[in-house]
């Protein structure tokens, strides 16, 4: 097999796994938090895509990209807190409902944006810094592709930090390890909640931004992420972070590698034969998060 | 006659239809201890889950000096002044002793204090948890647990301590080091304080006033100066 083209795809691996990280990322946290599955997930990476496209209109030139990321992360993050205290907080003692209720949040949304911008979608055109590619070995990598990994670096250098540094970081891990004992303790539970399940919006969104550089944004553009999203929450172990980074970048790399082989439905496939196959092996993903306390 | 530190009243509480707490009176003066004693499964660790909110109240009510807490979630309750020693501790497993004792502070809520670290009296009084401030929760000892649930919950500065089984699981000479530590909170910090226990000599050394409960009520109370623990003992002996 040509090596250049290996190189490529392995590289090409690592491009889409970030893609699915950003996508997971927020799926796993609140998951991981509150045992809740935000179907609307997807929905926020749509919403961050057709904010990435309304910045550039009022931003134009070369930077504009770059202003839509905290106008992406923002706008996703308040639409989540508002999600989140109007109907997820409202719902905490019916967690499946959860689920229903934000499949049906996620349909009004897909609506609403075919209302608003039309079926067809609309094209973010990548700054002329992001054309172009760098040669390594024989194997071009593109700079769009180097800055949605860089993206997905920096998101999961800052999420690190924040939750073992800061104080809210430690709230966090608090609520996520014994959430009778955090209440017990004084920790605002419901305000963790509200701030988890924001910043995995606003992370969806940043996703949002990333995919609008590969592809045009539609009202379903977020559908097509979010299985693969939730095949990495649950390989990677739900809910946990490190888990969720091991199995985004594995199911990157199934993706792309069997794309030497095969195309790319067909990829899709052997991504969803994979994911089943772990899990009989290995049902409790790659990270097993729950670890027991020592509770009586 | 002074405001009760803690007043239950017909407190009812149960798990769906199975009611396990009926109509529980109860009053504490400030400053005082009680021994809640009793066999195994009669309500005991259900009415401080109760107190602490965690477990919903069906019926009746519970003051706190003065003021109804009977329907706010136990964050509430933690930060009005009710400091928390659950049965089986409840350590963050993957926090360190330190984290452990921080997030005791945020029952401190908004009086400001919330950033002035742990205090030192807490490693005075439990010297052992200093030398592990950077261990992780889930790895101590029983009794290195026990320790750090009492600093955590003496960490926010309660006024009513909840104390469920301190020296349940712990070896024989770690049970001395708690008592005494115990016995020392008591004396210098002048907390209200309900404890369950299982052995009635220390919970006569300790306690002020006792109650012993059968059947998810509470049959008997009284002071410990007045009874002795022998008056009490069959109705505890299994």
């Amino acid at each position: 097999m040509d090596p250049a083209l290996l190189l490529g795809q392995i590289f090409n691996g690592f491009s889409v796994g970030s893609l699915y990280l950003l996508a997971a990322l927020g799926l796993a946290l609140s998951f991981g938090l509150m045992r809740v599955i935000n179907m609307a997930h997807g929905e926020m990476l749509m919403l961050g895509g057709y904010l990435a496209w309304g910045t550039l209109q009022v931003v134009s030139g070369p930077w504009g990209i770059i202003v839509a990321l905290p106008v992406a992360f923002i706008g996703a993050a308040i639409f989540g807190a508002i999600l989140h205290t109007a109907l997820i907080a409202r719902l905490s003692a019916r967690p499946l409902d959860t689920l229903l209720a934000t499949w049906g949040v996620s349909l009004v949304l897909q609506q609403a944006a075919r209302s608003l911008f039309g079926a067809i979608g609309v094209e973010v055109t990548a700054p002329a810094w992001l054309d172009g590619a760098v040669a390594i070995g024989g194997a071009s990598l593109p700079y769009a592709r180097l800055f949605i990994l860089g993206v997905a670096a920096l998101v999961l250098g800052g999420l690190a930090l924040l939750l073992a540094r800061s104080r809210i970081g430690l709230l966090v891990r608090a609520v996520n390890q014994d959430r009778m004992m955090a209440a017990a303790t004084g920790i605002d539970v419901n305000r963790i909640d509200l701030i988890v399940f924001s910043l995995g919006t606003g992370i969806a969104g940043l996703a949002g931004v990333v995919l609008a550089l590969l592809g045009p944004v539609t009202p379903t553009v977020g559908q097509s992420y979010i299985v693969p999203a939730f095949l990495v929450v649950v390989m990677g172990g739900l809910g946990s972070i490190t888990g969720t980074v091991a199995a985004a970048l594995i199911l990157g790399l199934v993706v792309a590698l069997s794309q030497l082989a095969v195309d790319v439905s067909l990829a899709q496939v052997i991504l969803l034969v994979f994911v089943i196959l772990f899990i009989q092996v290995r049902p409790q993903g790659v990270v097993a998060s729950r670890s027991r306390s020592l509770d009586a | 006659m002074v405001t009760p530190l803690l007043e239950l009243s017909g407190v009812a509480a149960g798990y769906g239809a199975a009611r396990v707490l009926w109509d529980i009176d109860l009053q504490l003066a400030p400053g005082s201890v009680t021994a809640l004693i009793g066999r195994n499964g009669v309500g005991k660790t259900t009415l401080l889950r109760t107190i602490m909110g965690i477990q919903p109240l069906d019926a009746g009510t519970i003051r706190l000096d003065g003021q109804d807490i009977g329907t706010l979630p136990p964050q509430r309750r933690a930060r009005a002044g009710i400091g928390y020693v659950p049965q089986g501790r409840h350590i963050f497993p993957q926090l360190t002793v330190a984290e452990n004792l921080e997030t005791g502070l945020m029952a401190l809520g908004r009086r400001g204090k919330a950033s002035a670290g742990v205090p030192d009296q807490i490693y005075d009084l439990f010297p052992k948890l200093g030398t592990i401030r950077q261990r992780k929760g889930g790895l101590l000892s029983g009794g290195e647990q026990q320790q750090l649930a009492i600093g955590r919950a003496l960490a926010g500065a309660p006024r009513l301590l909840l104390l469920d089984e301190p020296t349940e699981g712990v070896q024989p000479n770690v049970v001395q080091m708690i008592e005494a530590a115990l016995l020392k909170v008591r004396a210098e910090m002048g907390l209200t304080i309900i404890l369950i226990e299982q052995y009635l000599d220390f919970a006569w050394r300790f306690a002020d006033h006792y109650a012993v409960m059968d059947g998810g009520r509470i049959v008997r109370q009284g002071d410990t100066a007045s009874d002795t623990a022998a008056d009490v003992a069959h109705l505890v002996r299994i």
